[in-house]
């Protein structure tokens, strides 16, 4: 049985926003089931009771004083936008509640 | 003179017999002439000319601010620089201008460094090869029919190819040093956390990290520490102050113990030739007064399947930010949701596409235990091995890559095969630990990188260890010819 098939390609490519043509959703399907069927080797491994590793080296998160520092300007925040206006980037309407 | 080091400009400038601006003009030059190698992305030469002529009136008022000021660099095109394009050679960040300066480019300019452009790379460096450029591939200087290694490419040709004495890159599971090897130059990655991250767009935010290209392990000495150090900015910046590298490199590596895991010797799955050199460099080391013992990783051969895994499921989030709302390419929709999904579909290439996607399925409901969470464990495996192994060693020696640079287009249709060219050195970005790529001979007229693992922090002994080697040998001084890419001429 085949660890992934096409549908569920579609809908993490939905998840990640993203829209493949039939070829790309066909190819990454082999794609993606040959990488899987390589990271099954995992498997063999016993890690129960093993703690994950999130960060290499480990560091207590670094503190600072609650003070305001220097942001980005707004125009400047807003020199790269596609569209703006004002003190807002602007976007499509948004339609479908689903997609918000 | 071409194919100097930072250390042979430096003489030159304080002789008088060049100027910042002479350097910088020769470096624009010869990167024009090697326009077919597609090294760089974008040249700034008005810019760079500038700075070069600050460089030389400090030099004239005798404020020098140091070994590297006047001396022409370049950077990959993932290092944030203000008011300048910075594009990851992805399309989706066509027409990007950065506003705000990174921490890594800022500290090249404070020391004076002239920046002379940006280099290519495979899309924000998912790649082995610098094929996966929305301005198409980097080519080898050894072999302009041949990949310079990736994802750091650019940076890597650069440099071999004589146009500028130095880089920076970034290495996520071997993007410095990979294309060190495969390129004949020195590449190091240092221990997590050693240079801030702030300014490199993030592509898997706990294993990048940014380092130099040179011809020596001197010069990564010298650019190490320029860039290297605490950062505010990075959360993820370790508290220590950086060391003075350079003045460690007293040449000496008597008594010191270079593990050797079997695993990396093990002559299956990497080519004979390339194995040869590294033994030879190891039995150099040798002659040089140091002791070799066998040490084992036993967890080694899980380092691909674990680090794309981690690696990808980063990257997913990381890459969520580019949506055609606040900057970068967007494409025309009638709502939100069509527009988030037209702006990435057209915007991402190939292997980012995939690589999004195996991570948001890593992510997902149902899988995260057994393919995210099974693989952070994993990854505290690796580190064990590490720690057993350094217990018996100060260093850990290998092959950099299983092969010699490979032919462009060879492996694009096997992403497993491209990934399995990172198998020597994902390992050190899993573990959080500094690791090295020098040149240690040729095998079929290419270039072959020992690469030397370190315990986390001691860049010091990988950088004398490399330069001792370097004082032994002279393969650092050969260099590609540069009538291969110059044209006909």
């Amino acid at each position: 049985m085949p660890r992934i098939d096409r549908a569920e390609v579609l809908r993490i490519a939905d998840l990640a926003r993203l829209e493949l043509s039939p070829d790309e959703a066909e190819r990454l399907t082999a794609e993606l089931e040959a990488i899987l069927g390589y990271v099954d080797q995992l498997d063999a491994l016993d890690t129960e009771g093993i703690e994950p590793t999130a960060h290499a080296i480990p560091m207590p998160t670094p503190l600072r004083d609650d003070h305001a520092g220097d942001a980005l300007p707004p125009a400047l925040a807003l020199a790269n936008a596609p569209e703006s206006a004002g003190f807002a980037f602007v976007v499509p309407k948004v339609l479908d509640s689903d997609e918000a | 003179v071409r194919f100097a080091t930072i250390g042979e400009l430096r003489g030159a400038l304080d002789a008088g017999r060049t100027s910042a601006v002479g350097l910088t003009e020769q470096a624009l030059e010869r990167a024009q002439a090697a326009r077919s190698l597609a090294a760089f992305v974008h040249l700034r030469p008005e810019r760079a000319l500038a700075e070069a002529a600050e460089a030389d009136a400090r030099r004239a008022r005798g404020a020098v601010l140091g070994p590297l000021d006047g001396i022409p660099v370049a950077i990959k095109d993932l290092l944030v620089h203000e008011g300048e394009p910075c594009t990851c050679a992805s399309r989706i960040l066509e027409g990007f201008v950065a506003p705000y300066q990174g921490t890594a480019v800022a500290r090249l300019r404070a020391a004076g460094a002239v920046i002379v452009g940006r280099t290519n790379m495979d899309e924000f460096a998912m790649g082995s090869s610098t094929e996966q450029s929305c301005y198409g591939p980097t080519r080898n200087p050894w072999d302009p029919s041949r990949t310079p290694g990736g994802s750091s490419g650019g940076s890597a040709a650069a440099v071999a190819a004589g146009i500028v004495p130095a880089a920076l890159g970034s290495d996520t599971g071997g993007s410095i040093r990979q294309p060190a090897a495969l390129c004949g130059v020195v590449g190091i990655k240092p221990s997590y956390g050693r240079v801030s991250r702030y300014g490199l767009v993030a592509f898997a935010s706990s294993l990048d990290q940014i380092g130099p290209f040179a011809r020596t392990a001197a010069d990564c000495a010298l650019v190490l520490e320029a860039i290297a150090g605490h950062d505010p900015a990075d959360s993820t910046s370790l508290p220590e102050p950086a060391p003075r590298w350079l003045r460690a490199l007293s040449g000496d590596v008597s008594g010191l113990v270079i593990g050797l895991p079997r695993e990396f010797f093990d002559p299956r799955g990497v080519d004979g030739e390339v194995l040869a050199r590294a033994r030879e460099a190891v039995a150099e080391l040798e002659r040089a007064g140091a002791k070799t013992r066998e040490v084992s990783l036993p967890h080694a051969s899980y380092a691909i399947a674990t680090y794309y895994l981690i690696a990808t499921a980063e990257a997913s989030s990381n890459l969520a930010r580019y949506d055609g709302v606040r900057f970068g390419r967007r494409a025309a929709a009638e709502t939100l949701g069509e527009m988030y999904r037209r702006t990435r579909s057209q915007g991402f290439g190939a292997e980012v596409k995939r690589r999004i996607l195996l991570g948001t399925y890593v992510l997902s409901a149902g899988y995260y235990d057994a393919y995210y969470r099974k693989a952070q464990r994993v990854r505290t495996l690796l580190r064990r091995d590490f720690e057993a192994a350094f217990a018996g060693c100060d260093l850990i020696a290998g092959p950099t890559t299983p092969e010699t640079a490979f032919a462009l287009g060879a492996r694009t249709a096997d992403p497993l095969r491209m990934y399995l060219s990172d198998v020597y050195t994902v390992s050190a970005n899993l573990a959080g630990i500094p690791g090295i790529s020098l040149p240690c001979g040729f095998a079929r007229g290419l270039p072959v990188g020992l690469q030397l693992l370190g315990r986390a922090l001691d860049e010091a002994t990988l950088l004398r260890v490399a330069d001792a080697y370097q004082r032994r040998t002279d393969w650092h001084e050969r260099h590609a010819d540069p009538r291969a890419w110059e044209g006909t001429a």
